[in-house]
């Protein structure tokens, strides 16, 4: 049975959430050429709940999602098969100013696999990563996130997952996971 | 969740749950074949024969455009420019072809049983394109796929199959995927083209094609192999007779004072088990099927592609 332990709990999760969206407002001012892709399956929850803090102040924002499994370098390694979920993107990203967005930075090997699959809908004019939580020990690829909620170091054998009220938890919370 | 199968030799074995799997899949490979670039490099290691031991059209591009979609490299083989025009058996044939490194085997043969046969003598994995009056699970697949995706659901839905039920593979891969998924089926034609017994397969019976399409929600119009017919083997007396006691008209579609939906799965013979206008007709899913073949057959390559092991 793995050990749970609380990392972040709602309250303070806010607060990191309010905070990345004021750095992005900083950085993107209006959000005219700025387009917010989720990577599937755990970074669509972080970023509809970014685009819903930013209606509360009267942002609006484009996005999309996007499916990085048939870009994955892990294909036919695991006995687990990938399995692809839904890409949503109404909007090209040709010329624009994406925010690709993942809850856990880890291994980085996601992060790449999820860039391959936006570039299949044009060539954006620049990408920025924000992730929750960066696991600084573990990274794979040379891959580093632009906006970081919370640094956290870790080991190989534990877990980061972060629970989202939309997947019917009480509240938006962080949590380690010991094996 | 994978697949309960490391072959694709039939519907029958397979559990509803591996026909959801590759539904749900083929859904996110529509998105991909809406895309500009309409490629992914999943299986960019991997290489695929298509061994096409009968005349296809249809079937052979939708696997060979499914197979590149997915990144494959893929080498094509008819059997009238080869050497089993010289004698070779099959399963030399084969071996010689897997000689090469081919990772995956799609395979159509006229007799029934022969991709059961393949899959139980080699090492790589073996899809079905058709053999003989046995399967054609590719199709069975994309044909419900196409009920869902133009009804909603397949469950609880009446599908009629029209035609000559005893020759075709595609009857009984559609009889098995749509029962599996909670429909009842009918099917209707002729006597001389309905196999005895296929009541124990849990299908209704009818040979009034009013009746059953009054009955139904999805008329699948089969189509009447002429080849059989000039063979010297007249299952009915004539083609003419056979358009007008089971030929889809719009004339018997706007009696029936109710939308159904019309399917074919290729290649029809105009005017004989349907006519133009209800092929080209707004209740008609005929070129959808086509457009989805493409993505059942991307769903299943890519789920059966995952049981082939990265060698490093």
């Amino acid at each position: 049975m793995a050990k749970k332990i609380t990392l972040i709990n709602g309250g303070l999760l806010n607060m990191i959430i309010q905070r990345l969206c004021r750095q992005l407002i900083e950085n993107h001012k209006d959000f005219s050429s700025t387009i917010l892709i989720g990577l599937q399956p755990r970074g669509v929850f972080f970023m509809e709940r970014i685009v819903e803090e930013f209606a509360k102040s009267g942002h609006v924002v484009k996005w999309g999602i996007v499916d990085p499994t048939f870009y994955r370098d892990d294909f036919r390694i695991h006995d687990k098969p990938l399995l692809a979920k839904s890409t949503d993107m109404k909007h090209s990203v040709e010329g624009m100013n994406v925010v690709l967005i993942d809850d856990v930075l880890y291994t980085g090997r996601t992060i790449r696999a999820g860039m391959e699959g936006l570039m299949e809908y044009g060539r954006p004019k620049s990408v920025e990563l924000l992730v929750l939580i960066d696991r600084k020990k573990g990274r794979e690829v040379p891959i580093e996130a632009t906006y970081v909620g919370k640094e956290v170091e870790s080991f190989d054998n534990q877990r980061v997952r972060v629970m989202w009220k939309s997947e019917g938890e009480k509240e938006d919370h962080v949590i380690f996971l010991n094996d | 969740m994978k697949l309960s199968t490391k072959h694709l030799i039939a519907i029958e074995p397979l559990k509803k749950a591996d026909i959801d799997l590759i539904f749900s899949q083929a859904d996110e490979f529509k998105e991909v074949l809406s895309r500009p670039i309409k490629k992914v490099p999943s299986l960019r290691d991997i290489t695929v024969a298509n061994l096409f031991f009968e005349n296809s059209t249809r079937t052979r591009l939708s696997f060979e455009l499914a197979e590149k979609r997915l990144g494959a490299d893929v080498v094509n083989f008819s059997a009238s420019t080869s050497s089993v025009n010289k004698g070779e058996t099959l399963i030399d044939t084969v071996n010689n072809i897997l000689a090469m490194k081919v990772d995956m085997v799609v395979m159509r043969h006229a007799s029934p049983g022969a991709c059961q046969f393949l899959s139980e003598r080699t090492n790589a994995v073996v899809v079905n394109a058709g053999d003989g009056t046995h399967e054609h699970p590719t199709q069975g697949l994309l044909d419900a796929f196409s009920i869902r995706e133009k009804l909603g659901e397949v469950k609880g839905k009446k599908v009629v199959i029209v035609g000559d039920i005893t020759h075709s593979r595609v009857a009984l891969s559609n009889i098995y995927c749509l029962q599996k998924l909670g429909a009842e089926v009918m099917v209707c034609g002729p006597t001389t083209l309905i196999p005895k017994h296929i009541e124990s397969l849990g299908v209704k019976v009818e040979h009034n094609l009013q009746r059953a399409l009054e009955w139904c929600d999805v008329a699948n119009m089969l189509r009447i192999q002429l080849e059989r017919q000039d063979a010297g083997i007249p299952y009915f007396p004539s083609l003419r007779e056979y358009t007008e006691l089971f030929g889809l008209t719009q004339d018997r579609l706007n009696s029936l004072g109710k939308e159904i939906v019309i399917m074919h799965p290729g290649p029809i013979n105009r005017g004989v088990e349907i006519s133009s206008e209800v092929a080209d007709g707004n209740n008609s899913i005929i070129l959808n099927q086509v457009e989805n073949g493409v993505a059942i057959r991307m769903a299943s390559i890519f789920l059966l592609a995952q049981g082939i092991k990265r060698v490093s």
